[in-house]
């Protein structure tokens, strides 16, 4: 495990995401409402690349010709066939206990920490003007 | 079209090299026209005109339209609009690297779904378009793609011009299949069918049978469903009823060398329509005397059955148990890209199976069928 350090705060506003390869994975780095989550960019399902899907809301139905849309921008729905995850938990809606994207440890740290270390920044220049979002891989 | 919703900053993420050595034969992969002016220089003057003026007519109410909602834009993968745009399927190169190279595949079989020109009301209108729409495929995919083979669209409805077209190209490498709609205007046994089924037999030509196509009726039985859920569902509901009438009419007595492939149904429904059939034909048989052998033996000689959408049983060893019965030879693995509901070879069967049983499924038996090298 090592935290390796990803994009700067401004750069993934809400509703925007970042992928990237740390360590080898390909990650996606989501921003929900000001709250990072960084997510594999593999659908448990059959591979899919679920990081480039589009963030939808939620659909739920208490009976047939009644719905609730809730959480909008908060489930991730995979670009094949179209499986929603919970961004903030990585749980699939249809299967939550089974079927998970794997999520990675997310937090926002400021420039003068980074510079101090230990982090991963091979590309990055570091300013302690800046904050940064930092994964754990 | 960006999935993005909004900024996405750093370096592109690079789609994962091929990691299994596994050789694949894709029975289903959809190309398509970029415009549907790409077929203008395949069309005689009158029939240019034509097109422009009064566009494709189908037996359905909808125009440029399906009477389905679909799931998805143009049915596909959110990830597979070409960057240089274009609909899904519409870019060779975007889709050799998307599909071919991605996933290793040695062969892709070509499925063309609009225009069709089985469909048209006007089947002069529709044999122009088949003829167009071979010329099309000839030079611009399996001329550009050696690893692309097409299928010989035919005007099923209209059988003389039909065996006309396959009489055209049968013979030539690149067409290795002929292929009909499966919505038609009788049922795919019937008599008025026959004499495709005599010239594809000559020639040693499988017939591919995607779904698809319309006669006006709702796909199932059952009137109308409401939604999409529903429909895709009650596309191996039609398959069914194409198998069951193949057989019943007699099809496969008459020309017993037929080889048929029912692509994009799955195939787990196959037992029980044959058990089904078994046992009725066992107390009906005078019925249908020109059926010599109870109808599942038709169905394991002369039917293969493409793999997607894959069946994903809660045990994914009850698939095996399917594939026991029907035989290890009858299926043929197809990925139906760019299509939402495609299969990903790497993780399309959650079973075990052995090396042997991998290798028909995935190649093998597609080699076999086509006549492949
Ligand atoms: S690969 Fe994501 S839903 Fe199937």
């Amino acid at each position: 495990m090592a935290r390796h350090v990803v994009a700067t705060v401004t750069e993934i506003p809400p509703g925007a995401r970042k992928l990237l390869t740390v360590a080898g994975r390909e990650i996606g780095v989501f921003n929900i409402g000001g709250e990072y989550f960084a997510l594999l960019n593999r659908c448990p399902h059959q591979g899919g690349a679920l990081c480039k899907g589009p963030l939808v809301g939620l659909v739920t139905s208490r009976e047939p010709g009644r719905f609730d849309y809730s959480r909008r921008g908060e489930m991730l729905k995979c670009p094949w066939h179209g499986w929603e995850y919970d961004v903030r938990t990585g749980q699939s809606w249809c299967d939550p206990d089974d079927v998970k994207v794997r999520l990675y440890k997310v937090s926002v740290e400021p420039g003068e920490a980074v510079a101090r270390g230990p982090f991963v920044a091979e590309t990055f220049a570091v300013s302690v003007e800046q904050d940064y979002i930092v994964v754990e891989v | 079209m960006s999935p993005d919703g909004g900024r996405a900053v750093g370096a592109p993420v690079l789609e994962r090299q091929s990691r299994s050595r596994l050789r694949v034969i894709d029975c289903d992969v959809h190309h398509a026209l970029r415009s549907p002016k790409d077929l203008h220089p395949y069309l005689s003057r009158r029939w240019r005109e034509h097109l422009d003026t009064y566009g494709h007519r189908h037996p359905v109410p909808f125009v440029g339209s399906s009477p389905y909602p679909k799931v998805a834009p143009a049915l596909s993968r959110t990830d597979s609009w070409p960057p240089d745009g274009g609909p899904p399927g519409s870019d060779l190169a975007f889709l050799r690297a998307q599909l071919l190279d991605r996933y290793n595949i040695e062969y892709g079989m070509l499925h063309l779904l609009t225009p069709q020109g089985m469909d048209q009301r006007n089947q002069e209108f529709g044999t122009a378009i088949c003829r167009a729409v071979n010329e099309w495929q000839y030079e611009n995919w399996t001329q550009k793609e050696r690893r692309l083979k097409a299928a010989i669209v035919v005007p099923g409805e209209d059988a003389e011009a039909a065996v006309a077209e396959i009489e055209h190209w049968a013979g030539n490498p690149d067409f290795v299949q002929i292929s009909m709609v499966t919505h038609t205007i009788e049922p795919l046994g019937r008599r008025r069918y026959w004499p495709i089924y005599e010239a594809a037999s000559r020639h040693g030509l499988p017939v591919g049978l995607h779904t698809s196509g319309f006669n006006g009726h709702a796909i199932s039985g059952a009137g109308w469903p409401s939604y999409y859920v529903e429909e895709q569902h009650e596309v191996a509901l039609s398959q069914q009823a194409v198998v069951i009438s193949l057989v019943c009419e007699g099809v496969f007595e008459l020309f017993p060398s037929l080889k048929v492939v029912i692509v994009e149904a799955g195939f787990a429904w196959v037992p029980s329509v044959a058990w089904r059939l078994d046992r009725q034909w066992a107390r009906m048989r005078e019925e249908v005397p020109h059926l010599t052998r109870p109808p599942s033996e038709y169905i394991r000689k002369n039917l293969w059955f493409t793999t997607q959408p894959v069946d994903e049983p809660e045990r994914p060893e009850d698939l095996r148990a399917v594939l026991d019965w029907l035989g290890w030879d009858r299926v043929l693995f197809a990925t139906d890209y760019p299509h939402w509901d495609m299969d990903n070879p790497e993780f399309a069967f959650k079973c075990r199976m052995t090396d042997a049983e991998r290798r028909m499924v995935y190649s093998g038996n597609a080699r076999a069928v086509y006549g492949l090298a």
